[in-house]
């Protein structure tokens, strides 16, 4: 048992993702908290250059062919023996496509409890404290994180990414890898998003479309908005499931991470996995005929009225002023 | 081919969440429980499986609340088994405890195949699916969005941000954590719930004490303050375009 | 056609669709059809059909309805009644034909998914636009008097105002809803609503193919009825004033109904002292295809409309039993998606088009699908910028809170 703290980072094709350094930005608090060192756990095959911009006192980093694609199997069974050895104070790995299965997975193998969805966390009085989201963003739940160890998941919101980059590579332990054949897991390819389209990630004006658009048809609004505000239209998940937006727009937990200058969120409630797509926006507007929408908490203007109404209004004015 | 779906009610968002007075817990008084949406899309996955290669559908789930109503629209939409497991699901239950509780049972079903949602709104201690692969040792893949069943083992197409995937072949028995379904959840008419409330039989097992180790607890359940941060635009219509207009301008576009 | 004696077994989906169309009263009326097209022409998406009505009826006959089945052509169908109003053998074509086929398509799972949602917000919630039933009274805060529920009340109450779906939840159609409640308050009505414990009247639901779906909110609606004493009920809503009168007796719930336009227009000598002068307009009254063409009510809204002074009533080229579909009834309001992407036009433009062709400037309406529906359109209708559409409610309403 230590008071260390432990990030489990994330990484698809040569590319940390963001997570990681939110979590090591949260981990930093936590570790400053506990009074033990804050170490980036990195899994992967050759990839130890992925170490270094991460700001952690130490990396920990497993080697392996097996671990060269992201396996939940592979993680779990490399980090099992990690925590047998020495189980930290806490280990957060992030809310995602990755962490949530390893965390969970690895809950029941070593038996350390789990929180998930934390948004941010305390160190006040001597005690570590989680908050984490729930019920689609619309309910916040606190207490203390369990010890002595304890496996936490991250979602975005609470923590700066630049916190949790350094301009200084930390030093890099390589770890033991056990034995890693007869994965019952294997990737055999991947799957590129469609092409050809616009990159969204690199907009600086988003008009965004959510369930409130309703229908097909009316993704024109946005799209007239869009048009005239030098823009592009983008969407949550509803609405590219139904197949009215291309994969290309999504924007959240299984689309893209967004950082324009200004985001337009017509009829989107703010569910978390759309939201943690835009917190690197600057500012935020959004339209909801909820007052009550989550969207509201992270936007910078509010308007509870209906975008069917206001936007047409809107366009006609932006037009009118060019 | 065997499979079982693992579904669970949540709270329904449309309702409005309120605290009950212990300030730790929602308010249960005026809350509508739905299926879990992810679960919904599981059992739509399982049936379209089913349709494929014959496969036999279990579906299993918590009693709780309406969960009959939810079996048997599962039954109408062409489940061929029914399981509800009894407990107390009041006091304090977590995922660990469903999953624990559930494992044993579940692996006397001899399943090939396990889905459940990939994660529903209430949890706090992980996603149930994977808890249960946990305790049933079997391998564990989230974030599912096509499974394919072949020869001992699926290939399942998973999502990770940007809109990429990766395929990935699955041993089985193994259980998948789904994200969306290959098809929307299928409509099903309610003259055929209503009859499958007549045909299908509910079957009930035991699940015995629940152990509620893995979470953690919670000392202050709250809603975030609403609105706290935007600034909000008032007025009328005409008002507010303008007032959006001249904002929008500020921050160099239009 | 294949005998009725025949074996259950080896009979057909088509003869037993076929016979299933003689349980609609009059349903055997079918037999005597013509081909001669009438239905299929007066159709407003006729054109646009694969199969429209006179079709589906040849290909029954020919014993090939599964091709009907398997196409979506049925769900271009808005359930209007203008091809039962034509029909020379007095054929009940959209009670039966239509409202059958669409029931097999949903047995089947086809369904386009704007309706499944409507469908099973109705399941859940009680009405198709997924609102908490707890808020279906909370349009009476806008008022400046109380309206209470029944369940407030704890008396017996005159009349029972079964206020339906949109004139509870949607933005627009809560005007009218507030609008009414203010003339009904004139008049010195004793009313009272049912507030949460109402559901959906059920009935687009149920033309929509749910036959289940609208038992089973009739079921609710009846037993929330049977809790109180009140000696009629009135209601804005065609559709609900459809359930009441026609349906909902066949499943044991009966009570006396009118529809608003019916009700006032019986109260007109008490009324008329309060209605003062709105300015000088031309108003155009919109048959709605529940209250006209399926119930014969043409005469009452007509009746108020004249009264109220400085209006001057014109009729448009469609007028009572020919009256345009404004495309909301039969789950219309719920599969414009769908009818979009097969006509790129919609019905209520060309309605808002024969109204700017009267040059009227007030579109009068009576149903709670058409404001919505009719402002849309008419932002897209040239010409039609400056028609107005009101409920005959709001008329009402501006005419007795105008100055003298």
């Amino acid at each position: 048992m230590s008071n260390d703290i432990y990030v489990v980072i994330e990484h698809i094709r040569g590319k940390v993702s963001e997570i990681s350094y939110l979590m090591l930005a949260a981990g930093h608090q936590l570790a400053e908290g506990s009074g033990g060192e804050l170490a980036a756990v990195l899994l992967g095959s050759n990839t130890e250059n992925l170490a270094s911009d991460l700001a952690a006192q130490k990396v920990l980093y497993f080697d392996a062919s097996e671990l060269a694609d992201f396996t939940p199997g592979a993680y779990v069974q490399c980090l099992q023996g990690l925590l047998t050895t020495d189980a930290p104070r806490a280990i957060i790995f992030g809310h995602t496509s990755i962490g949530m299965e390893v965390a969970s997975l690895l809950s029941v193998k070593t038996n350390l409890p789990l929180v998930n969805s934390c948004l941010s966390f305390s160190t006040d009085g001597g005690s570590l404290q989680y908050t984490s989201q729930l019920y689609g963003g619309k309910i916040l739940a606190e207490g203390e994180i369990p010890g002595p160890s304890c496996l936490l998941t991250l979602v975005p919101g609470g923590y700066k990414a630049e916190d949790g980059q350094s301009s200084t590579p930390p030093p890099v332990t390589r770890v033991e890898v056990p034995d890693l054949s007869g994965q019952r897991i294997t990737v055999t390819q991947y799957l590129e998003p469609e092409s050809g389209d616009v990159d969204i990630s690199t907009q600086e004006l988003l008009v965004a479309v959510g369930r409130g658009i309703q229908l097909e048809d009316n993704i024109e609004l946005a799209e007239e908005l869009a048009e005239v505000l030098s823009g592009v239209v983008c969407a949550s998940r509803p609405v590219v499931d139904q197949g009215w937006l291309p994969t290309t727009r999504l924007v959240g937990k299984s689309g893209f991470q967004v950082k324009p200058k200004i985001y337009l969120a017509l009829g989107i409630s703010g569910a978390p996995e759309h939201t943690e797509g835009i917190a690197g926006s600057d500012t935020i507007i959004a339209i909801n005929t909820d007052p009550a929408a989550p969207i509201f908490n992270i936007a910078k203007y509010g308007i509870v009225e209906d975008i069917f109404d206001l936007v047409p209004l809107l366009t006609e004015k932006i037009e009118e002023s060019r | 081919m065997n499979i079982v779906v693992l579904a669970k009610l949540v709270p329904d968002l449309v309702e409005e969440l309120e605290i009950d007075d212990s300030g730790t817990a929602l308010d249960m008084t005026w809350l509508r429980l739905i299926i879990n949406e992810l679960d919904d899309h599981a059992i739509e996955q399982s049936i379209l499986l089913k349709e494929k290669t014959g496969a036999h559908v279990t579906v299993v789930a918590p009693d709780f609340e309406d969960i009959d109503d939810i079996l048997y629209t599962a039954s109408a939409k062409g489940a061929d088994r029914l399981i509800k497991i009894l407990g107390d699901y009041e006091s304090g239950i977590n995922n660990h405890a469903i999953a624990r509780a559930f494992a044993p049972i579940i692996r006397e079903l001899s399943p090939d195949l396990i889905l459940s949602g990939v994660q529903a709104h209430d949890d706090r201690d992980g996603s149930l699916g994977a808890l249960l692969a946990g305790y049933m040792d079997l391998p564990y893949v989230g974030y599912v969005a096509s499974v394919a069943i072949g020869d001992g083992q699926a290939t399942i197409t998973k999502e990770y941000p940007g809109g990429l995937s990766a395929e990935m072949a699955v041993s089985l028995p193994a259980v998948l954590g789904i994200q969306v379904a290959e098809e929307p959840p299928r409509y099903v008419a309610v003259s055929k719930v209503r009859q499958a409330m007549k045909t299908a039989e509910i079957e009930e097992i035991d699940a015995g004490d629940f152990d509620l180790a893995g979470g953690a607890k919670v000392t202050r359940m709250f809603q975030p303050e609403v609105g706290e941060g935007a600034t909000m635009l008032e007025g009328s219509l005409d008002d507010i375009a303008d007032e959006l207009v001249s904002i929008l301008k500020e921050l160099g576009a239009g | 056609m294949t005998a009725a004696t025949a074996p259950a077994s080896t009979r057909s989906f088509n003869d037993v669709f076929y016979e299933s169309l003689f349980e609609v009263e009059d349903g055997e009326r079918i037999r005597a059809c013509l081909q001669c097209g009438t239905c299929s022409g007066a159709c407003p998406f006729g054109y646009l059909m694969g199969f429209p009505p006179g079709r589906m009826i040849a290909y029954l006959r020919a014993e090939r309805f599964e091709n009907v089945i398997d196409s979506d052509s049925v769900w271009m169908c808005v359930s209007c009644y203008a091809c039962t109003a034509v029909c020379p053998k007095e054929i009940p074509l959209t009670p039966g034909l239509m409202t059958r086929t669409k029931e097999e398509m949903l047995l089947a799972g086809n369904v386009p998914s704007e309706l499944q949602d409507a469908l099973m917000n109705s399941q859940r919630y009680g009405n198709p636009l997924g609102e908490s039933p707890r808020k279906r009274a909370e349009w009476t805060r806008g008022l400046e008097f109380e309206v209470p529920t029944f369940r407030e009340a704890k008396r017996a109450v005159d009349v029972l105002w079964f206020v339906s779906d949109y004139p509870s939840y949607h933005p627009r159609v809560q005007l009218t809803t507030r609008a009414m409640a203010r003339v009904l308050k004139l008049l010195g009505v004793d009313f009272a609503i049912l507030g949460p414990e109402e559901n959906s009247d059920g009935d687009s639901q149920r033309l929509a193919g749910e036959r289940g779906l609208f038992e089973m909110l009739a079921e609710k609606n009846g037993k929330a009825l049977s809790r109180y004493e009140f000696n009629q009920v009135i209601t804005s809503d065609p559709h609900a004033y459809n359930a009441f009168k026609n349906e909902y007796p066949k499943l044991g719930i009966e009570y006396p109904m009118q529809h608003f336009t019916e009700f006032v227009a019986e109260r007109m000598d008490d009324l008329k002292p309060h209605l003062k002068p709105l300015e000088e307009q031309r108003v155009t009254y919109h048959d709605p295809c529940y209250l006209g063409r399926a119930n014969d009510v043409y005469d009452a809204p007509r009746t108020i409309l004249s009264a109220i002074p400085g209006l001057e009533l014109v009729e448009m080229p469609h007028n009572r039993s020919t009256s345009l579909c404004c495309g909301g009834g039969g789950g219309g309001m719920w599969l414009d998606g769908f009818q979009w992407e097969k006509a790129h036009v919609r019905l209520s433009e060309w309605r808002i088009q024969e109204a700017v062709s009267v040059n009227a400037d007030i579109l009068a309406v009576a149903c709670p699908y058409e404001p919505p529906r009719f402002e849309d359109a008419a932002k897209m209708v040239e010409g039609a910028g400056r028609l107005a559409v009101k409920d005959i409610a709001e008329l009402l309403a501006e005419s007795i809170e105008a100055d003298a």
